[in-house]
């Protein structure tokens, strides 16, 4: 059933009064501290927290694929050593945050999305409002609001466990001394591969959550609605995050 | 007092409201009967503020729904409380937790909230299932909760989506009644119901919506008596009012 946002009778300013309703709508759910702060502990531990294993799971394979990978295509060309390099910049600049985000969008954005549309479809959404919550400020702005602050933190831990599987990978399977492979890590290491990497999986977890809850508080006509809601959600949030990429390399590098 | 003023409401091409009046007197059960789609539901969202109509006003105490702002319609809120057709309750949250979600938001502290919810639960018969989910719960259980809820915030009016709908005959015996015993209690209820027998045992007045407008209006016995074929094909169960639904 149409909400009451989107039954109200047309105005004559059309799309720009629509948008400037929805701004207001959002920054008077943002300063509504006293509704999503009880709320937000609690996602922080679901979207990021519960994420950890998935990340490092990638992680690991990552760091070992890249370091077979850039010793594969370095021997007999170019000095070993610079496995290390390859390895540290790919997974901290690249590898960490897209992988990581792309993982993240399948599982939080997914179950945002079908959390919320389970609530929207099963009037939950409706009974927050009667109880004079606003639905955005106590769902919405928490779950965005830890998927930023925590993508940051599951992806800075993946970048750890990548390169440290790179250097495992290196020193084990390739007989690469440990220290080359560090020799190559802090040759052309810099702080900005680090922040870089962080500042794109904050913009990945912001797009994530976004795009599972605008799915989730649009879906409608039952389980069918939810499920195609939660598919919309993945595919849109990793069309987000690489269009996102795509702009902080431009803009940053 | 809700009152509906020539209120009109489309879904599309869909007209369910076309001229939908009513008032709605304090201190009473007014039920609102009709068929299936035939907008009662729709009524409940619009004097809930879920939904604003096309046109028309819908006043409660005076302050037409549509035109409140979000801080308006948060006052409005305290006065009223909705009971959905399916309880809606929170899944992830306790039944203690459904019902002091509302009473946190009304600012009352932690020891008041405690004693409001075993208070709502005693009233509904359900002292000691504080701490079970919804999922553990049958369907008359849930409705019991979701009425817990509504009476907790002691609104001065109750919104019930369709109470007892597909609820066996003892269960709905025992939300008619609880529907009574807040009347009682001092809360103005406007039943969205199909179930005749919820309507005459609860309605002190008896509204049919009927082709998105009003089509008779009284006491269950001045229903019962009535001489539109509509309302007593209705009230009869007869095929032919239904056949003329679109």
């Amino acid at each position: 059933m149409p909400r009451a946002a989107e039954t109200r009778p047309p105005h004559p300013a059309g799309f720009l009064d629509e948008v400037g309703r929805i701004t207001i709508r959002v920054s008077r759910a943002v300063r509504d501290v006293p509704t999503w702060r009880p709320v937000l502990l609690d996602q922080m531990v679901v979207l990021g927290v519960n994420s950890v294993p998935i990340a490092i799971f990638l992680a690991v394979f990552t760091g070992i694929v890249l370091a077979l990978l850039a010793s594969y295509i370095f021997t007999n060309t170019v000095p070993l050593y610079l496995v290390g390099s390859l390895v540290g910049k790919t997974t901290m600049m690249e590898l960490a945050p897209v992988l990581t985000g792309m993982a993240l969008a399948g599982r939080v954005g997914a179950s945002i999305a079908a959390e919320l549309g389970t609530m929207r479809v099963t009037e939950q959404v409706d009974a927050l409002e009667t109880l004079s919550y606003d639905p955005i400020a106590y769902l919405a702005v928490p779950r965005v609001l830890a998927a930023t602050l925590m993508f940051p933190v599951v992806t800075a831990l993946a970048m750890l466990v990548g390169v440290f599987s790179g250097w495992v990978a290196s020193t084990f399977i390739l007989q690469l001394p440990a220290q080359e492979f560090v020799r190559g890590l802090r040759q052309f290491y810099q702080f900005k591969d680090i922040w870089y990497g962080l500042v794109k999986a904050a913009s990945f977890g912001s797009a994530v959550a976004l795009m599972g809850c605008i799915q989730g508080f649009g879906s409608s006509g039952g389980a069918a609605g939810v499920g195609a809601a939660a598919t919309r959600a993945v595919v849109l949030g990793c069309m987000a995050i690489l269009v996102l990429d795509a702009f902080w390399a431009v803009v940053l590098l | 007092m809700i009152q509906l003023r020539d209120v009109h409401k489309s879904f599309g091409a869909n007209h369910v409201l076309r001229g939908f009046s009513l008032d709605v007197p304090e201190g009473k059960n007014t039920v609102l009967l009709g068929f299936s789609g035939s907008g009662k539901s729709v009524t409940l969202k619009l004097v809930a503020g879920l939904l604003a109509p096309d046109a028309g006003e819908v006043l409660v105490d005076g302050r037409n729904v549509p035109d409140l702002d979000a801080d308006g319609l948060a006052l409005l809120r305290r006065d009223i409380a909705f009971v959905f057709q399916f309880a809606a309750l929170f899944d992830s949250m306790t039944v203690e937790e459904n019902i002091r979600l509302g009473l946190r938001k009304q600012g009352m502290d932690e020891a008041a909230q405690l004693v409001r919810v075993g208070e709502s639960l005693a009233l509904v018969n359900l002292t000691g299932a504080e701490g079970r989910y919804p999922a553990e719960l049958s369907g008359g259980m849930r409705k019991r909760v979701g009425i817990a809820r509504a009476v907790a915030l002691k609104p001065r009016y109750i919104l019930y989506d369709e109470p007892t709908t597909g609820l066996d005959p003892v269960t709905s015996a025992v939300i008619d009644d609880l529907m009574v015993r807040t009347r009682d209690l001092g809360a103005t209820g406007l039943i969205v119901t199909h179930d005749l027998r919820t309507s005459f045992t609860c309605g002190d007045r008896i509204a049919m919506l009927y082709e998105g407008r009003l089509r008779a209006v009284g006491t269950g016995d001045e229903l019962r008596r009535s001489d539109d074929p509509v309302v007593t094909d209705f009230i009869e169960g007869r095929p032919t009012v239904a056949e003329g639904v679109t």
